[in-house]
């Protein structure tokens, strides 16, 4: 077969999404006109999902270093060092486009290739998070999309046999022509066997391993990077197919192989497949590669070089190996079932040679590919301001408990317990904190150390002001790695947005990364990998901005972990960072007037991020001293929603919140003031003393009772029970077709 | 005393299984990769959870016809304790060495949660760390864990004996809200005629530890290594 001949016109090169004047860098890279395999490379590289040619000058901004950090953003996943020798490895990335098209498989293969970006690196997989959006329940295909996603997520990760620990999920309106699935693999890996991309030593073999290169996934990047429209359902054949078989004996075959000295560089194939990888390897070595197509392992017949560079086809890595460990690294995969073949070699051209049918069928120079990939300082206007919401302008309810009630039933706050009993959430055995909790808790295996990890982001406060919004995503992740103890130590962002063609989208993500870059300074919490969803927009109508931050903490002692789970009755609760002399909370963006009086208005709570610091110090310290038997952070619906959580997370008991007399009684108890954490204690006296040393308000707000209600100030109750039953039924009710 | 996990492609807890086994027998088990026919000579065999060969064609199909299982029936047949635990159960019933089969789940999706069980009975070597009619709390986490028998079966299982656990409530009784799977009767384990073979669905091996939320599990393999000392 010789080379497709297809006439490079003016609508094929836009059809491939590239603009005029990237047609034209093009033009001079090559000094020629490309042909379709060479003008398909170009696409998939420049395209938004894997150049980040609209956000790569902002994420530049973030702080990437620590003295954690072994690796920060540009490697496959971010490394960081846990001690004793061990480095954990994570990263999260987004499969939202795929996953509202076909939820299902667009899900599964989302947990697949994060896994694989994480295996790669020589980390064994030990936790799995997602972070997902949907539309409005109201809407006709929310159901569905729920539940393709979630079974999607839970056919692939529990095949593979990786714990899914924790996660967050939305809903609302702006989600319904774009959901928002994203999906985070941590793993762990001996410091001094960690494997990296960059191709080296020319005249070694550059070997294709996994599964079979078939048609499906072509284009998958170049979809990611363009807005829905109504055909959009057209594109499913863009969608590429799941096998966690397959995958589980990947990473089996990959971690034995690692344990030799076979390896000199290794690559996922994800988005962009083949031709990503191959240029990536090549370009971080500042090397060439030649690629005989013949040998790729294809399941179909007659596939072109353009569909074998292009294909998304799943659980395929690519390896740069010594040729005289050749027999032993296909040693590994034939006892793995996989397929094992040569299919080129690393070079010192610095291009990119693909030979199939004898014939040449792109030759590219790497360098200028990688380097001279569009940047762009798109215009951007920051969202306006919104005003503050005073407090007492927003109507008292009746009761305290009705509105509560209301609160953990809304779609928001509702169990997410139909969602996670569907995921393995067990396997490894390591699993010390379930899903529910503020973080999910891995032990690290034969120690007495774990892992702390979430997923957090509140889209709605990021629209109101997107610069605390992206702060506040961070911090909330601090701060429920704290909350079970950890410390906290780097994350991983998704940047999930509209179209930052339009300014205003722009603005929105110009402004959270500037709010996620001070809030990562300030709590020495570097961003060490991450991912970037543009276009997240059907007929004009862009997403919330949600900049998803995944937050990795170590625990020190898997013994002295702490739950939200009250423990016993007679113990005191305390809320640290609340100020004695605080009559009224924040309102303003909260759920409460959201779901209560139906406004989306107002600024959101603002942070003191010195005093975020100050507070998480003294709770992770309480914490590690034994001083406190329960602790949950203050988030959604506030004081009094912190306080249901934790007797909902128990058993048979019940607690009182003594709302201060003068106070404004709905703004205290629904109110989103940032910074505080809720604690029970058997001595209270001992918290209030070491909160007062260290300069932070606290003060005493209820106790923890054997009666199994929860009581209100004076006289305002609701059984926990009660509470429990609306809590529990409103995600198996709406799944059923009932809600 | 030694012990052997059965390793499949896509086996998944025999890590959880490792961890069970060493604190209980006190020494590490033999792993034996599935394309082996060489099994060494050891005092119980365990084949782990997982989802062998993907669950494609049926969960367990594949994985009953390994060449390591042939071996492993003929220990059985000897009488060497085999004991199989969610995919391995769904293994043993596909290999013949438990009657019966695992459906899919009554409710259609996967499920990982705690469930009680009672243990019908502590008179063999894998329950007697047990006391008849226990309650024990330990994990599901399986998606075709609905134990199917016809009624014949079903019968001469309980009139001999050989049902070994079943889902009940907190309180030890049996009810359909305690059956996660939709097992015929409740049922979720079974001996084979002589004892010497178990199949079960939970993961007694996930509940060892004060950290996993229970140690409810550890009755098992301790009773095991003390049965088999």
């Amino acid at each position: 077969m010789s080379i497709p001949n297809v006439a490079i016109t003016p609508e094929v090169v836009a059809e491939h999404g590239l603009s005029e004047d990237e047609y034209q860098v093009l033009l001079k890279i090559m000094g020629r006109e490309p042909n379709i395999t060479e003008l398909g490379i170009f696409s998939v590289m420049w395209s938004e999902h894997c150049s980040y040619k609209s956000s790569k000058r902002w994420l530049k901004t973030l702080p990437t270093e620590g003295p954690c950090v072994i690796q920060g953003p540009g490697e496959n996943a971010g490394v960081i060092d846990i001690g004793d020798g061990l480095a954990a490895i994570f990263k999260i990335e987004s499969h939202n486009h795929p996953s509202f098209i076909e939820p299902y498989q667009g899900a599964a293969t989302g947990v697949g290739g994060i896994l694989r970006d994480v295996f790669t690196m020589g980390a064994r997989p030990i936790a799995n998070l997602n972070a997902l959006r949907f539309g409005s329940p109201d809407h006709p295909k929310t159901r569905h999309l729920v539940h393709g996603v979630v079974a999607g997520i839970g056919g692939y990760g529990n095949c593979v046999g990786v714990p899914t620990v924790a996660g967050e999920v939305n809903f609302h309106p702006a989600y319904n022509g774009n959901i928002l699935v994203n999906a985070m693999t941590v793993g762990l890996a001996r410091t001094d066997r960690i494997f990296y991309s960059a191709a080296a030593g020319p005249g070694n073999a550059v070997v294709y391993v996994g599964a079979k290169t078939g048609r499906d996934g072509i284009h998958g990047a170049t979809m990611a990077s363009a807005e829905f429209s109504e055909d959009s359902e057209e594109k499913r054949p863009t969608v590429q197919v799941g096998d966690p078989f397959t995958e589980k004996l990947l990473i089996e075959a990959c971690l034995e192989l690692m344990q030799k000295d076979c390896i000199i560089a290794i690559q996922d194939m994800g988005a962009a497949g083949l031709t990503s990888s191959s240029v990536e390897m090549a370009g971080k070595g500042g090397l060439g590669i030649e690629l005989d197509l013949d040998k790729v392992p294809v399941r179909e017949t007659g596939m072109t070089a353009y569909e074998i560079m292009l294909s998304e086809s799943q659980e395929r890595m690519l390896m740069i190996i010594r040729p005289e460990s050749e027999a032993e690294a296909k040693a590994v995969f034939d006892k793995w079932d996989l397929d094992f073949a040569v299919i080129g070699t690393v070079t010192e051209t610095g291009r990119i040679v693909l030979k199939k049918d004898g014939a040449v069928q792109a030759d590219i120079p790497v360098g200028p590919l990688v380097t001279e990939a569009p940047e762009y300082d798109r215009p951007h206007v920051p969202s306006p301001k919104r005003p503050v919401i005073a407090a007492a302008d927003v109507p008292a309810p009746d009761s305290l408990t009705g509105p509560l009630a209301r609160l953990l039933e809304c779609p928001d706050m509702a169990s997410r317990r139909w969602i996670w009993e569907q995921y393995d959430h067990l396997v490894m055995g390591d699993t010390m904190i379930r899903p529910g909790a503020d973080s999910g808790v891995v032990r690290v295996q034969d120690t007495d150390r774990g892992l702390a990890l979430t997923v957090d982001c509140t889209p709605r406060y990021c629209l109101a002001d997107p610069e605390t919004g992206g702060a506040h995503a961070v911090v909330e992740t601090w701060r429920n790695i704290t909350a079970v103890g950890g410390r906290p130590l780097a994350v991983t962002n998704n940047l999930n947005f509209g179209n930052p063609q339009k300014p205003e989208i722009m603005g929105q993500i110009v402004g959270a990364v500037a709010g996620m870059g001070a809030a990562c300074r300030a709590l020495d919490y570097p961003v060490v990998s991450g991912n970037v969803s543009l276009y997240n927009e059907t007929e004009g109508q862009a997403i919330l901005p949600t900049p998803v931050i995944g937050g990795v903490g170590l625990i020190d002692d898997v013994h002295k972990l702490c739950t939200p789970a009250l423990k016993a009755a007679g113990e005191t609760l305390v809320a640290i960072g609340q100020p004695a002399d605080r009559t009224d909370g924040w309102l303003g963006a909260s759920l409460y007037l959201r779901e209560i009086e139906g406004r989306e208005e107002g600024a959101p709570p603002p942070l003191d991020l010195a005093a975020e610091r100050r507070t998480g110090d003294l709770v992770r310290g309480l914490i590690r001293d034994g001083r406190v038997s329960a602790c949950h952070d203050v988030g959604d619906g506030g004081l009094l929603v912190a306080v249901a959580e934790m007797a909902l997370a128990a058993r048979g008991l019940g607690a009182t919140l003594e709302v201060p007399t003068a106070a404004l009684a709905h703004a205290w108890c629904f109110g989103e003031d940032q910074g505080r954490y809720v604690v029970a204690t058997s001595d209270a006296g001992g918290v209030l003393a070491a909160a007062a040393a260290a300069g932070v308000p606290a003060m005493t707000v209820g106790a923890v009772t054997a009666d199994g209600d929860l009581t209100v100030g004076a006289g305002d109750l609701i059984s926990v029970e009660t509470l429990r039953r609306r809590h529990e039924a409103w995600l198996p009710d709406y799944m059923a077709g009932g809600a | 005393m030694r012990t052997a996990i059965i390793v499949f492609p896509g086996s998944n807890r025999e890590r959880d299984m490792v961890m069970a086994l060493r604190r209980s027998f006190g020494s590490d088990p033999v792993m034996v990769w599935h394309k082996d026919t060489e099994l060494p000579d050891v005092d119980l065999i365990v084949v782990p959870g997982g989802f062998s060969y993907g669950d494609y064609l049926r969960a367990g199909a594949m994985g009953a016809h390994s060449p390591v299982m042939r071996t492993v029936k003929e220990r059985a047949d000897k009488g060497v304790p085999v004991l199989g635990v969610c995919n391995g159960f769904q293994i043993l019933t596909e290999a013949g060495l438990l009657p019966g089969a695992l459906m899919r789940n009554a409710g259609l999706k996967f499920v990982c949660k705690n469930v009680h069980l009672r243990v019908e009975t502590a008179q063999s070597v894998f329950t007697s760390g047990y006391a008849d009619g226990q309650t024990i709390a330990v994990p599901v986490a399986h998606n075709d864990g609905n134990y199917f028998a016809d009624d014949t079966t079903l019968d001469r299982l309980e009139d001999r004996g050989l049902v070994a656990f079943r889902y009940v409530d907190e309180t030890g009784s049996e009810s359909d809200a305690a059956n996660p799977n939709g097992s015929r009767r409740n049922i979720a384990g079974i001996f084979n005629d002589t004892k010497t073979v178990l199949g079960l669905m939970p993961h007694p091996e996930d509940a060892i530890d004060p950290l996993h939320g229970g140690t409810d599990g550890r009755g098992l393999f301790d009773g095991l290594a003390r049965a088999l000392a």
